[in-house]
């Protein structure tokens, strides 16, 4: 680990469907929120980061340029990182090792999307070379409903409490996001409505999904002295965490995920965790399907290979359970891609620094953010303390 | 949300030419003539289907092709009911890993020859590692695709 390194600010847009901007006003809006957080201006910051999906999800390229008044980043060092679906993980990664490096004393990380301007399923699938995979992409539902069934299949789970797990997690999503001001989707289902749902891409039903939103994400990390100086409640780096597969889909198992599971070893590592159920206050983990989730619960060693959908049912992962996973909603309600999980970071120090609000997690002082990405390709993990 | 302007439609279509390689290439020979053609690493012993340039995991050169069983088993599959723009399929169909016999990954392709309208139906008849066997279209264009499906034994 280099020099300590917090996050002192955070903001996000209203996500949804952005017809009312442009993209450019969009990542404006973002931006002006995390300043207003940390009571900054743009001349405090050193150097910025931004990332988005890869260009054909934009229809512009090389975005950062489009959007370099808008970042405040006109005579800045700039950098742009993009992994899709882990994006905004890698961003947040990139801020806090040029903060960590001592280069740079406070850095300005925005992620962005603006999904319903072009087509994210279309994207996705020019992610794979036209030799072999693209034409047998499903969109991003199709590898992850593949990923569900092996995990069933792995550890003989009946299909029916498979099913019933993961509708839980949709439910209580979608019941969640009421209480975070940035969601997209907020809703009131039944399990009927969820398990009855149009079939996407079997077992994946329609609220198994995430939705697509427009939005962006800014997050300000900084020094230890600066920190110490600017902000009352700054978001310790504890640990971070950063793992990729090879290209070749077929050739790993990705049930009993090494990816994941070294990720999670990395980041558990540095932040001195050895039991991630007793440690950690609250968890944001990167959960497009509902699935996906009950799967990172077992790489993350929330609980036993097998067992996510017992302890899932039992409660231990809700708003008032033993390990609360995304009362912000999560990305099941909230999607704006590239910003998806920078959302996890600013959710995760926004619940150690006590500002989650109507979701809040009375005093969570261990917070775990996570980002998934690459069709399946990368996970990232950056854990965040109330304490240096 | 606010209020909404108005958006402006913009497509952009770029042609692009990758490639081959001659790995893919004798790949694509070998299924215009109903061979599934795999390579195997020297060091390692690995069979891979579609055979690669370098073996992923030892990083040397593969040695030479051999064909590879038609037949093998389900190891994961999905059925997609959704088209989206661009994709050269159409719903409902079914993507699955197939491990094909001999071989030590899994193939991505797709799996058919049944009705797929019914959920219920297509459940009790997939299911991991029940036997598949490759189907040819008659029509060859040297691609994956010239394997129409793998059907169920």
């Amino acid at each position: 680990m280099g020099r300590a390194v917090a996050i002192i600010g955070m903001g996000q847009t209203k996500h949804g469907r952005r017809y009312d901007v442009t993209y450019p006003d969009l990542v404006r809006e973002g931006v002006q929120a995390a300043f207003e957080d940390a009571s900054l201006t743009p001349a405090d910051i050193d150097g910025v980061v931004f990332g988005t999906m890869p260009s054909m999800m934009e229809g512009v390229a090389m975005t950062h340029f489009y959007f370099a008044d808008a970042l405040r980043a006109v005579g800045k060092p700039m950098m742009k990182t993009e992994t899709c679906g882990t994006t905004g993980m890698s961003l947040a990664i990139t801020g806090y090792y040029w903060v960590a490096s001592g280069l740079a004393d406070i850095v300005l990380v925005v992620g962005s999307e603006k999904m319903h301007e072009g087509d994210s399923q279309a994207t996705m699938s020019t992610v794979l070379e036209p030799f072999y995979l693209r034409p047998f992409l499903a969109g991003a539902p199709g590898v992850f409903s593949m990923l569900a069934q092996s995990w069933m299949e792995r550890y003989d789970i009946p299909e029916d409490k498979g099913r019933e797990a993961a509708g839980k997690i949709s439910v209580d999503h979608h019941k969640d996001a009421f209480d975070n001001p940035y969601a997209h989707i907020k809703k009131d289902l039944s399990m009927e409505d969820v398990t009855n749902g149009k079939v996407i891409t079997y077992p994946y039903r329609l609220w198994d999904i995430c939705p697509n939103s427009d939005g962006t994400c800014a997050v300000i990390f900084a020094s230890e002295e600066k920190a110490k100086k600017l902000c009352a409640r700054p978001a310790w780096v504890k640990g971070v965490g950063f793992c990729g597969d090879e290209y070749w889909y077929g050739d790993s198992d990705k049930v009993a995920w090494e990816c994941a599971i070294d990720t999670a070893k990395q980041a558990y590592k540095q932040a001195g965790i050895t039991n991630p159920l007793k440690e950690l206050d609250v968890a944001e983990v990167y959960n497009p399907f509902t699935y996906v989730e009950l799967i990172h619960y077992e790489c993350f060693g929330f609980c036993e290979p097998g067992k996510a959908a017992e302890a899932t049912l039992k409660g231990t992962f809700s708003r008032g359970g033993e390990l609360p996973c995304d009362p912000s909603g999560g990305v099941l309600c909230t999607n704006p891609i590239g910003a998806t999980a920078l959302v996890r970071v600013a959710e995760a120090a926004m619940q150690v620094a006590g500002k989650a609000g109507d979701h809040q997690i009375d005093g969570a002082k261990t917070a775990l953010a996570h980002g998934l990405g690459g069709v399946s390709q990368f996970n990232g993990m950056m854990i965040l303390g109330s304490s240096l | 949300m606010g209020k909404h302007f108005s958006t402006f439609r913009h497509d952009v279509w770029l042609p692009y030419k990758f490639a081959v390689g001659q790995v893919f290439k004798a790949f694509y020979d070998g299924l215009k003539e109903e061979k599934i053609l795999g390579n195997q690493c020297q060091s390692c012993g690995k069979i891979f289907v579609p055979p690669r340039s370098f073996c992923p995991d030892c990083n040397v050169d593969m040695g030479d092709y051999t064909e590879v069983s038609q037949e093998g088993e389900i190891v994961t599959w999905t059925l997609a009911k959704e088209a989206f723009f661009g994709s050269p399929l159409d719903p409902p169909f079914i993507t699955a890993l197939i491990r094909l016999d001999g071989v030590s990954c899994d193939l991505l392709h797709l799996v058919g020859g049944f009705d797929l309208s019914d959920v219920t139906g297509v459940r009790q008849r997939i299911k991991k590692n029940r036997r598949v066997r490759a189907v040819w279209n008659d029509e060859k264009q040297g691609h994956l695709l010239d394997i129409k499906y793998f059907e169920p034994l």
